[in-house]
């Protein structure tokens, strides 16, 4: 099997709204960084595949209109996840590593102010006992947040405390949304206060893959994906121990993220309770460097936010400041599906 | 820059769902106020019941009664209800393990304050007073100050009359935005003008601009008049009326290449009968009063336009 890598990532700056933009001209920007940091141009990508979902658009098929920024005439080979573009990252992964390609280009976006996300994310859910309830995704992380109460893993200051140091590490983040001191504010459900949920916003990523030699002439320092994997819990939450993650567990054990020890983890916990699950499920201690970016608290373009966490971590080891990372990217509510991704470095020259 | 323009979208449906032989037990029950779990290979009872365990897979069909009474595994107070959901009142989010379940289902608690509720509290089913075969025929859970009672038993799962499907209304509610180029087609429109935009690197001009050149893949900027006249490029006669859309059939569809644009695009033919319109038809667009865009195209008069002017365009 060959190896692929991360060689270049790029992103929006995070925003409450985009009013003035359509989705295509909020993504081509990103679309032109990763091209022109790794001088490819757009006919030379061999394969390309995305993240977004039409119920954030409110418009059927909508990922067809962003093709238009990847120039997709001529015919190109091209595929769509109505997920996170991590899943999308994940099926490029996948082409490169069949060599059925050699270069892939990702990339996924979300324009949350269109509507309304708690209620738009609540079509995800069982359609016969959970759907007709609306149960909004704020409400569905509290039950979660409180079963961690109740299992004594966590409580309010504790929470409190990892909202802060998100926002805080965001400060070092050009791109987010939420950064520095945000108040903790009143329970939006309880037991989770303003400050433990995401900023609601819209945002496009972009990552570009390369196999073998190709990474290496593209990037000085690629981030080489060591291993990758996927895995769902039951849907039914009255099913899962909301306290545990055992599909992240698994996962993250598939892509091979307990064999070293990882120095930075790029955890997608859109709720400040969910990192408490991630951080229990991973093993993480606190030698890890856990969201240097400021996370999925401090930017959450939906649909985008967990490929974000990949090209992170990829991102901090190509600037030399990581050696091995671990990436993490959820889907559906309480963490109901997780990819984990191990990326490394190379040894400097 | 102008203005953003801005228009509510709202996006509605029916979704029209048919029930397996679990999930159909499981809503007649509940309408005859009688909750039914499933028992799995190894035993455990769910409620809510599913057909397949989600550990092994197998199929499930054992069906059992257990009590409407049951015990809060975890809860959340939501203070501000949102469209849809049980109680329009602040109400608690509650997953409760049924007397007799061994998993918890999930579902709104009436309570009068976040201070009434916690993990471990006796809760039990209220009913709604007109019940139909849904989920929602439980109105929410409320305290209840009774012990657990018996086990799950038996149950054939048999009522008269069962549901076999559930209607479950969907309604989201947008605001919808076009972005810069489709609002500046939009805005122009209204002055009755048709405008594209050039593509810088391969000069072609796109009508109606959606900001990119799928072709090149960059931004499209330079914007360019185009028509108002154009050429049937291709076009279809429709036989079927639709609904809400008062134009008599049959009518022609077509491709329309405006002067000036290396895009067709689509719009009616009017002022013609629909068996005389041709390729190479040259139309004008029609404006009726008030309206935002043309109403249809008609013919101008002009000669027909010849097939190498336009069959780059097909």
């Amino acid at each position: 099997m060959r190896d692929v890598a991360i060689v270049a990532f790029a992103q929006t700056d995070h925003r409450r709204r985009s009013d003035e933009l359509s989705e295509v001209e909020m993504l081509m920007p990103v679309l032109h960084q990763v091209l022109t940091r790794t001088g490819l141009q757009t006919a030379d990508i061999g394969f390309t595949c995305s993240g977004s979902s039409d119920y954030l658009a409110g418009r059927a098929f909508s990922f067809t209109m962003a093709l238009d920024g990847v120039g997709a005439w001529p015919p190109i080979s091209e595929s769509h996840v109505e997920m996170d573009g991590a899943w999308a990252l994940y099926e490029a992964w996948v082409k490169l590593l069949t060599g059925e390609a050699d270069t892939a280009l990702v990339y996924a976006y979300g324009k949350s102010s269109s509507g309304e996300v708690r209620d738009v994310l609540t079509r995800q859910l069982d359609p016969y006992y959970v759907a007709p309830l609306w149960p909004d995704s704020v409400s569905l992380a509290a039950l979660q947040a409180q079963a961690l109460i109740d299992a004594g893993a966590t409580d309010e200051p504790a929470l409190a405390e990892a909202a802060a140091r998100s926002r805080a590490d965001a400060t070092a983040n050009p791109h987010a949304q939420l950064k520095g001191e945000v108040p903790r504010g009143d329970h939006v459900v309880h037991p989770l206060r303003t400050a433990d949920c995401p900023p609601i916003g819209d945002g496009a990523a972009a990552v570009i893959l390369a196999a073998g030699d190709r990474a290496r002439d593209l990037c000085d320092r690629p981030a080489w994906i060591r291993g990758m994997d996927h895995r769902i819990e039951p849907h039914s939450l009255g099913v899962r121990d909301l306290t545990d993650s055992p599909s992240t567990r698994l996962a993250a054990e598939r892509a091979g993220a307990f064999e070293r020890r990882v120095d930075t983890a790029e955890l997608h916990a859109p709720f400040s309770s969910q990192e408490v699950v991630l951080r229990r499920a991973l093993n993480l201690d606190e030698t890890v460097r856990v969201n240097p970016s400021g996370g999925a608290l401090a930017a959450n373009p939906v649909m985008a936010t967990g490929l974000i966490r990949i090209g992170e971590a990829a991102a901090r080891i190509c600037r030399g400041e990581s050696d091995r990372a671990l990436a993490h990217a959820t889907s559906g509510p309480c963490l109901q599906q997780n990819l984990v991704a191990v990326l490394e470095g190379e040894a400097h020259a | 820059m102008p203005e953003v323009l801005r228009a509510p979208l709202v996006v509605e449906f029916p979704f029209t769902r048919s029930l397996g032989p679990v999930q159909s037990a499981f809503l007649t029950g509940l309408r005859e106020r009688t909750v039914l779990g499933v028992r799995t290979g190894d035993g455990n009872v769910l409620v809510p019941p599913v057909e397949y365990d989600p550990a092994t897979a197998e199929e499930l069909r054992d069906l059992v009664e257990v009590a409407a009474t049951g015990t809060v595994t975890t809860w959340a107070w939501n203070p501000q209800p949102r469209r849809g959901q049980p109680l329009a009142t602040p109400f608690a989010w509650v997953l409760v393990r049924l007397d007799g379940a061994d998993t918890a289902l999930l579902h709104a608690l009436d309570a009068p304050g976040p201070e009434a509720v916690r993990t471990g509290m006796r809760v039990r089913v209220r009913w709604a007073a007109e019940r139909s075969g849904a989920i929602t025929d439980i109105a929410c859970f409320e305290a209840y100050a009774g012990e657990s009672s018996a086990p799950a038993s038996p149950h054939s799962g048999t009522f008269a009359d069962p549901v076999t499907g559930i209607v479950a209304p969907a309604r989201l509610d947008y605001t919808y935005s076009p972005g810069r180029a489709t609002s500046a087609y939009l805005e122009a429109l209204a002055e009755r003008r048709i405008v594209g935009e050039r593509c810088p690197s391969c000069h072609k001009v796109y009508v109606p601009p959606r900001g990119a050149c799928p072709t090149c893949g960059v931004a499209t900027t330079d914007q360019v008049e185009a028509g108002p006249r154009g050429t049937v490029t291709t076009f279809c006669i429709v036989n079927i009326k639709a609904k809400n859309l008062d134009i008599e059939v049959p009518y022609v569809y077509a491709h329309i290449a405006l002067d000036g644009a290396d895009l067709a695009l689509h719009a009616r033919i009017g002022g013609i009968p629909y068996d005389q319109v041709r390729m190479g038809l040259r139309v004008e667009p029609v404006w009726t009063e008030g309206a935002r865009h043309p109403d249809h195209y008609r013919p101008t008069g002009e000669p027909d336009a010849g097939y190498d002017t336009y069959k780059e365009l097909l």
